[in-house]
């Protein structure tokens, strides 16, 4: 698989480190007690499209990746920079 | 004061012979790390009369800049002009880094069986920031036939025996 990084291009997958599901970029509300249960515990696991956070070891971007779980895809990559 | 020898860490070491190309190590230089301060990007580019972009390698009075890393840039060679740390940390990386010279008309081809990305995006001179198998390394692109190999001092042996 290549991932695209914002500084280097397409690049291997053996230069990212994978980070986990992008879901992490939005915490619930302090207070919301279920909000927290469901965002620490459940994982939605979509079969299709799916956005999920990389590194990229080299260069030390964080990347936050779309592709398609079915097909392969690699979609697209923006810096976690703005990427909320 | 006793006055220590420099010396590079891979100077007593054997390099191994490669076919169609030449390795060296290259004498040890004075590396300086510039990674500019947040929102100070443009004050910094003004100031240095430059700053290299992504796999850029940019040459401002004597003083290779090289790009290695996301808002980060080494500088190989001479003094930097003063009054840049208010824009930027600088950070002395002299001993931290060892360099290789890879020559010759195989030098593209031997490098393409252990890095992973495509060297032939590389159009002289750049630079890259990726992994040699699975050691981090800044790989200089000096013209179509010659690379620089820069890697950790720690990880020298392992770099050679890869190469």
């Amino acid at each position: 698989m290549r991932l695209p990084c914002p500084c280097c291009g397409w690049r291997d997958l053996r230069e990212f480190t994978y980070k986990g599901a992008a879901d992490a970029l939005h915490r619930p509300a302090p207070d919301d007690a279920s909000g927290w249960d469901d965002h620490l515990h459940n994982r939605t696991n979509p079969a299709g499209e799916t956005r999920d956070l990389w590194y990229h070891d080299p260069c030390g971007t964080w990347v936050c990746v779309t592709r398609d779980t079915v097909t392969h895809a690699v979609i697209s990559g923006v810096p976690l920079e703005g990427a909320r | 004061m006793i006055k220590l020898k420099e010396t590079s860490a891979v100077a007593q070491l054997r390099l191994p012979t490669l076919t169609g190309c030449t390795l060296r190590a290259l004498p040890p230089v004075r590396i300086t790390s510039i990674a500019p301060y947040p929102g100070q990007m443009d004050a910094l580019r003004a100031h240095l009369g430059g700053f290299p972009a992504p796999g850029e390698v940019v040459t401002l009075q004597g003083t290779d800049l090289v790009w290695a890393g996301r808002d980060l840039a080494f500088a190989f060679g001479a003094d930097l002009p003063d009054g840049l740390d208010a824009f930027c940390a600088l950070c002395d990386q002299s001993d931290g880094w060892c360099g290789f010279a890879l020559e010759g008309a195989g030098a593209g081809a031997l490098l393409a069986r252990r890095l992973p990305f495509d060297l032939r995006e590389m159009t002289a001179p750049a630079s890259a920031r990726s992994v040699l198998d699975h050691l981090p390394v800044l790989v200089v692109r000096r013209s179509s036939d010659r690379f620089e190999i820069w890697v950790w001092r720690s990880m020298v042996q392992s770099a050679l025996a890869r190469l």
